[in-house]
């Protein structure tokens, strides 16, 4: 009875903290969007994070896409090989690299570059306290630090997907086409053939929304981070947790709304 | 001036403000003093807007700082400046940078004045030529001096300090209390200090207020305070075992 009830109390506990931090990230997305808009806009700060996300995330992205793109080729052509359909091979590359791959393998890449170094690099700020400085300074954090990181995210992790989309079709040429000597003509056709445009830029706003997402944990796990070096190290390994997970949830709702 | 009437702040269960009355004298320095974890910093932050009291209030020149909106606080705190305990330098930014910081933001000042006043300010805290270096670069009482640069930047008629000698070796921590009580005296300005060093406590204070148990119990001159009967204060200057006051 006793454990029944301690374990009831446990579960309590973590919905309540689960439910807590929704609204608490909720709470910085609406501040955040309403800092966003206030002049001056603060575009150095956004470029400067958009080049540390880029410059971050960049090469992981190219080696993942790419070695993606590579294995989906080989597995494909092991399967389409039993009823000769090789020739579709290109086209599942890319189908799957521009809606599915492309956008969740960045989202994860950079929520584990960047979106750890946002939740590590506030965390600092506040228990060295440097964000009530801000404060003291009359200088709203959520603008100074929140604000870029955001919108950097949102921007830079498309482009990277996009990056991770040509890679790995390119990956994928390089072992159907070079290696296992599909007809490069069918190939390509293919491809033109079963992707649509819509696959691409619908991939893209997906990347865009886990820019979104994995920002918004990062700087929120950051932001809220407590009690010193330790505090910093856990809010960093959190952000990472959560930002992945919830990237892979919502590639679900978002590929049920849009394919 | 600042009034702080009835203040009242608990986290979760644990009550750190228990009714907490002190008023603080423009021109004058006020030295807050009390036991490690005791509520100082929480204190100095209601004082500044940083924290919001559960009850109580916190008048700035008779405005109620508790009861606004962050536009009218973000006014009010241009009175303050604050030296934060281990100085909370921007680590992204150096040394003109942070100095400079409050003047970019708040002011429509160039660069070139911006730059002349940083130097001006660096040298009121005895620094020169490390404009150029960052906040890593720096020992710790550098830091300490530089903050109190950044924290004066916008002439600031009060300023905060979070214990500004903890943690440093005799000779720093004496030439940083010089430095307290010159700044103090130059600027003219209202300093509130939280301090742990007895010795530093009567040199630096005009005032002197002691917090303990969520309550100032003890306000006063330093010559008041070092006749004070009051044996909990007794204990603390002393630094005794034997007291009222438990250790843990
Ligand atoms: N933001 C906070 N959340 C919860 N507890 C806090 C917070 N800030 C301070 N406390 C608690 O309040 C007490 C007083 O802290 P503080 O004012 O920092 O003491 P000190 O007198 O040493 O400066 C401590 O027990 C501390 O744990
Ligand atoms: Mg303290």
């Amino acid at each position: 009875m006793k454990r029944v009830s301690e374990t009831l109390d446990n579960l309590g506990r973590s919905v309540l903290s689960g439910v807590e931090q929704m609204g608490g990230i909720l709470i910085l997305l609406i501040s955040t969007l309403g800092w966003m808009f206030r002049p001056p806009l603060k575009l150095r700060a956004i470029i400067k994070q958009m080049e540390f996300v880029g410059v971050k995330s960049t090469f992981v992205v190219v080696l993942t896409g790419t070695f993606t793109g590579m294995v989906l080729a080989l597995q494909s052509y092991h399967g389409f090989r039993l009823f000769s359909a090789e020739g579709l091979v290109g086209s599942t590359v890319a189908l799957s690299m521009t809606r599915e791959l492309g956008p969740v393998l960045t989202g994860l890449m950079v929520t584990a570059r960047a979106g750890s170094a946002m939740a590590a690099e506030l965390g600092t700020m506040r228990v060295t306290e440097q964000i009530d400085a801000l404060y003291v300074m009359a200088a709203n954090p959520i603008k100074y630090l929140v604000v870029p990181r955001i919108v950097a995210s949102v921007f830079v992790v498309p482009l990277l997907t996009a990056i991770s989309d040509f890679l790995g079709i390119l990956g994928g040429y390089f072992v159907g086409v070079v290696l296992l000597d599909i007809n490069k003509g069918i190939f390509v056709d293919n491809i033109y053939k079963y992707v649509e445009l819509e696959d691409i830029y619908n991939g893209l706003i997906k990347a865009a929304f886990f820019g979104l997402l994995l920002s918004l944990i990062g700087c929120y796990k950051g932001f809220n981070t407590r009690g010193g070096a330790e505090g910093v190290g856990m809010a960093t390994t959190e952000a990472v947790v959560i930002a992945s997970v919830s990237i892979l949830v919502a590639d679900y709702f978002l590929t049920a709304i849009m394919f | 001036m600042i009034r702080i009437v009835d203040l009242y702040k608990s986290f979760k269960s644990q009550k750190v403000l228990d009714g907490v009355n002190l008023e603080i004298e423009d021109g004058k320095t006020t030295v807050i003093i009390g036991r490690s974890g005791g509520g100082k910093s929480v204190l100095l932050k209601h004082i500044i807007g940083l924290m919001k009291p559960d009850s109580g209030q916190i008048l700035v020149d008779d405005v109620d700082i508790a009861k606004l909106d962050d536009r009218s606080l973000n006014e009010v705190r241009k009175k303050f400046g604050m030296l934060f305990q281990e100085g909370a330098l921007f680590d992204s930014m150096n040394v003109a940078e942070n100095v400079g910081f409050s003047l970019r933001e708040h002011t429509k000042m160039k660069e070139e004045e911006i730059r002349v006043a940083v130097a001006e300010k660096l040298k009121a805290v005895g620094l020169t030529g490390i404009e150029e270096k960052m906040p890593s670069e720096l020992s710790g009482g550098m830091r300490k001096r530089v903050a109190l640069a950044r924290a004066i930047a916008i002439n600031p008629q009060i300023v905060l300090f979070d214990e500004p000698t903890t943690g440093l070796d005799p000779i720093m921590l004496e030439a940083i209390n010089q430095l307290i009580i010159h700044t103090q005296k130059n600027f003219n300005l209202t300093c509130i200090v939280i301090s742990h060093d007895v010795e530093s406590i009567f040199k630096v204070g005009h005032k002197i207020a002691m917090l303990y148990d969520g309550k100032i119990i003890e306000y006063g001159t330093p010559e008041e305070i070092k006749k004070s009967p009051n044996p909990v204060l007794q204990q603390f200057l002393t630094g005794s075992i034997e007291g009222p006051i438990h250790i843990m």
